[in-house]
């Protein structure tokens, strides 16, 4: 996939501008300092209500005995699900040999990182005894889909977390040797974090091969780490989860949700990092067809989960899905399948659909809806127990989700937001010496260099007008 | 230990060994009265031992291996079992038993006693059941009848596969318990169980203000003290089956709806009416059932139908819900 080059990269005419253009948005300046700290603060807040939570107990959330996994719960699975996104990008199309992807693998693999990272923190806060979590590597017993979870989350985190910086050697000796203006720490960091690289063509041979042997490892790991989370749920025997689809239909559900969180990315970093030459209009739209493509496959899975037990209707599936389709889940699980799915589907057929602005509000969109599709695998199921629910308060019949709830399902949102933010701010975000190698077999090939492919969003949907 | 220290130092020497003679000599004494002491001790007690010697009588008890044996009264000691042992034999179980339940749903009236009975016994407050009781109705033109519903004691537990650190187990005398010092409060187990038998303890027990004073042992064969943020459940009594007794809610009920026994001895025994009968003559003549057997869980609680019914039927408004038909 890689085209291994044999000229030294630093003489690469084009290194000089594109070098400049995407080290410029690096460094911390003060809206960075303004932007942490409104998320610091409103994390602290979020970490005051799990502080209410730790002391008083669970009985702070709305969970009972009958509804016990809840918010926290599809918050999980919602992490797990957008963290695979850097699995797609650089796994499968990377393996695949797509050269499109380069400028925008490494923002996906900062959004892997960052939500495998944080979804560890997520179930940890729904635990009764989160200060036993040691317990699970003490006593964890092999038969639990919770040990199988804990051990592919990990191995994923650490693969996506090697995938990001491998890639980046490179750019971090470019970086040390041009950012003149930056604090003296980060050229400290840049220089143990760029290994001795000397850009000698050796070393981009290994880098070459570490990096194939981890995208042949992270496809895999990705698999099992989704199919593992959605065991969680199939593993039980209640309606709504006791199916053998569970596996690929949370995997093809991730990778909708994945798609739609690296396009919002995508439009915040070109826009706010003067990145409109590097990922262009063309790279939408490819995303735009991604997010079509697996969104569809997301409906095929929906249909068969849906349209199956409807037809045989056995009691526990039927009072399940009369609960969703018409029932107090109804105008959710309709809005969620219509507005987050349907319609962006139908919309993405178009290309006019595809371009940036309008593609990111559609993104925003699947990516709501992506996570309460979590909260309507989780819940409806577990408020429909085989027996009825009787002799109890009527608080505890529903589930209704609390406000303290809320604030601590919110914190990982926020944790995410400021790795990713840490992470852009201090690293290049799109590849250097990646944009620099391409720019040159773009010209090799005589198609138009990368820089010209950017003058404006016109020229750029001219040039693909053979679509 | 200054002495040692001060060894470095020649001039205190003489000084040194003077006060080790002493010490010697205190030590001594020490030994020889504590050896006077004991030797004091052993003729007392042998003394005590002959006085009681023939005058004290035979007492069977069982040992921990489940044999019977004699010894002299006055030889019993009470002896508090500590924490590991606690938990070693509360996870065995009772070797040789295989304990089942049958529960008679045409004599309940749903007088609740075995709620209330099991919760002052664990220690729960009004709706944290271990064992609570159902009205159920099996389809649109049956009666309604009233089914307590412990936990079933699966033979294949849902609940057991599930639990990441073994916290919940099975033991080899079929009870399924809870171990709420290990217990992470996942609730995976909640999720697995399909006929909602387990509780968690949402907030702080509402004995935990007793158990801070009195720091009592955990006996995991009666689940006391309860914890925040673990499982609680049925336990078959664990802790009464030890010592031969019936369970709580076994011997609480009014109206004689529980049987319970010994599998492997194919004999229950009715709670309140304290008959024994035999436990496959009991099924066979009243075709006993086990709850959602499709699901594959094997309960080793037995339920037979409610016909001839003692009482009227149940009201259908009295749950506080709709009736929802089983499944
Ligand atoms: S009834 Fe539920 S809690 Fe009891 S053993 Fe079966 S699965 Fe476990
Ligand atoms: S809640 Fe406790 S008993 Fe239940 S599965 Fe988790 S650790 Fe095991």
């Amino acid at each position: 996939m890689y085209k291994y080059t044999d000229t030294s990269i630093t003489d690469n005419p084009k290194l000089d501008k594109i070098a400049k253009d995407l080290l410029q948005p690096v460094g911390l300046n003060i809206r960075f300092h303004i932007w942490m700290g409104l998320l610091t603060l409103g994390l602290m807040a979020c970490l005051y209500a799990y502080w209410i939570q730790l002391n008083e107990g669970l009985i702070v959330t709305g969970l009972r005995d009958h509804v016990s996994w809840g918010m926290y719960l599809a918050n999980f699975v919602f992490f797990v699900a957008a963290s695979l996104i850097g699995m797609l990008i650089s796994g499968i199309l990377g393996l695949l040999g797509q050269e499109w992807i380069k400028p925008i693998a490494r923002i996906a693999e900062i959004i892997a990182v960052a939500f495998a990272a944080v979804a560890g923190m997520v179930i940890v806060s729904d635990m009764g005894r989160p200060d036993r979590l040691p317990y699970v590597f003490m006593y964890g017993r092999i038969q639990s889909p919770i040990l199988w979870d804990v051990t592919v989350v990990t191995t994923y985190m650490v693969i996506s977390l090697l995938l990001w910086f491998i890639p980046m050697i490179p750019d971090m000796a470019i970086a040390k040797s041009r950012m003149d203006h930056c604090p003296k720490w980060l050229s400290f960091v840049y220089n143990i974090l760029s290994l001795k690289w000397t850009h000698h063509p050796e070393q981009y041979k290994i880098l070459f091969k570490a990096t194939r042997i981890l995208f042949i490892l992270v496809v895999p790991t990705a698999f099992a780490i989704h199919t593992v989370t959605s065991w969680l749920f199939a593993v039980n025997p209640r309606a709504g989860w006791d199916s053998t689809i569970f596996g690929p239909y949370f995997l093809t559900g991730a990778f909708v949700a994945g798609s739609a969180g690296l396009i919002m990315a995508m439009y915040f970093f070109r826009n706010n990092y003067r990145l409109k030459a590097y990922i262009t209009t063309e790279h939408f739209n490819k995303m735009g067809k991604l997010l079509f493509l697996t969104g569809l496959i997301y409906l095929y899975f929906n249909i068969n989960e849906y349209i199956v037990p409807g037809y045989k209707l056995k009691t526990a599936d039927a009072i399940h899905l009369k609960e969703l389709l018409t029932g107090h889940f109804a105008p959710l699980f309709w809005s969620v399948q219509i507005g987050g799915l349907i319609i962006p589907l139908i919309l993405l057929l178009f290309k006019r659909f595809r371009q940036p602005g309008i593609l990111t509000i559609i993104a925003v969109f699947v990516f709501i809806a992506s996570w309460f599709k979590r909260y309507l695998i989780v819940v409806p199921t577990m408020e429909h127990p085989y027996l009825p629910k009787q002799f109890l308060p009527q608080e505890w019949m529903l589930y209704q989700p609390t406000l303290i709830e809320t604030a601590i399902t919110i914190a990982p949102f926020i944790l995410v937001l400021m790795i990713i933010t840490v992470l852009s701010k201090l690293f290049p975000v799109v590849p250097i010496w990646e944009m620099a190698e391409l720019g040159e077999q773009h010209e090799a090939h005589e198609t138009h260099p990368i820089d010209e492919s950017s003058l404006s969003d016109e020229t750029d949907i001219k040039s693909h007008s053979d679509e | 230990m200054s002495e040692e220290s001060n060894n470095k130092v020649p001039d205190n020497r003489n000084q040194n060994e003077g006060r080790k003679s002493r010490r010697d000599f205190l030590k001594n004494v020490g030994l020889f009265g504590a050896a006077t002491a004991a030797g004091a001790g052993a003729i007392y007690s042998g003394y005590k031992y002959e006085q009681n010697k023939g005058s004290s009588e035979m007492v069977r008890v069982l040992t921990e291996d489940n044999r019977l044996v004699m010894i002299p009264r006055d030889q019993i000691q009470t002896v508090t079992l500590d924490q590991d042992a606690l938990q070693k034999r509360g996870r065995e179980g009772l070797e040789g038993h295989r304990w089942v339940m049958v529960i008679d749903l045409a004599k309940c009236r749903n007088a609740r006693k075995c709620v209330d009975a099991c919760q002052s016994a664990h220690h729960l407050r009004p709706h944290e059941y271990h064992i609570t009781t159902l009205v159920m109705k099996d389809a649109p033109n049956t009666a309604p009848y009233f089914m307590p519903k412990p936990c079933q004691h699966c033979d294949n537990p849902p609940c057991v596969s599930v639990c990441p650190v073994n916290a919940t187990f099975k033991r080899q005398d079929g009870i399924v318990l809870i171990d709420n010092e290990r217990c992470i409060g996942c609730r995976f187990c909640i999720s697995a169980c399909p006929y909602s038998a387990r509780m968690f303890h949402w907030q702080e027990p509402v004995m935990a203000d007793t158990y801070e004073e009195e720091q009592p042992d955990y006996d995991v064969e009666l689940n006391v003290p309860q914890r925040k943020g673990t499982i609680s459940k049925c336990l078959f009594s664990a802790d009464l089956v030890r010592v031969g007794q019936l369970p709580y809610c076994v011997t609480a009920c009014p109206n004689g709806v529980f049987y319970f026994g010994d599998e492997n001895q194919d004999a229950v025994t009715n709670g309140t009416t304290k008959e024994t009968v035999r436990l496959s003559q009991l099924l066979k003549q009243n075709a006993g059932y086990r709850l959602m057997p499709e699901l594959g869980t094997k309960p080793r609680v037995y339920y037979l139908p409610p016909k001839n019914r003692l009482f009227d039927a149940p009201d259908e408004d009295m749950t506080g819900t709709q009736i929802q038909e089983t499944v």
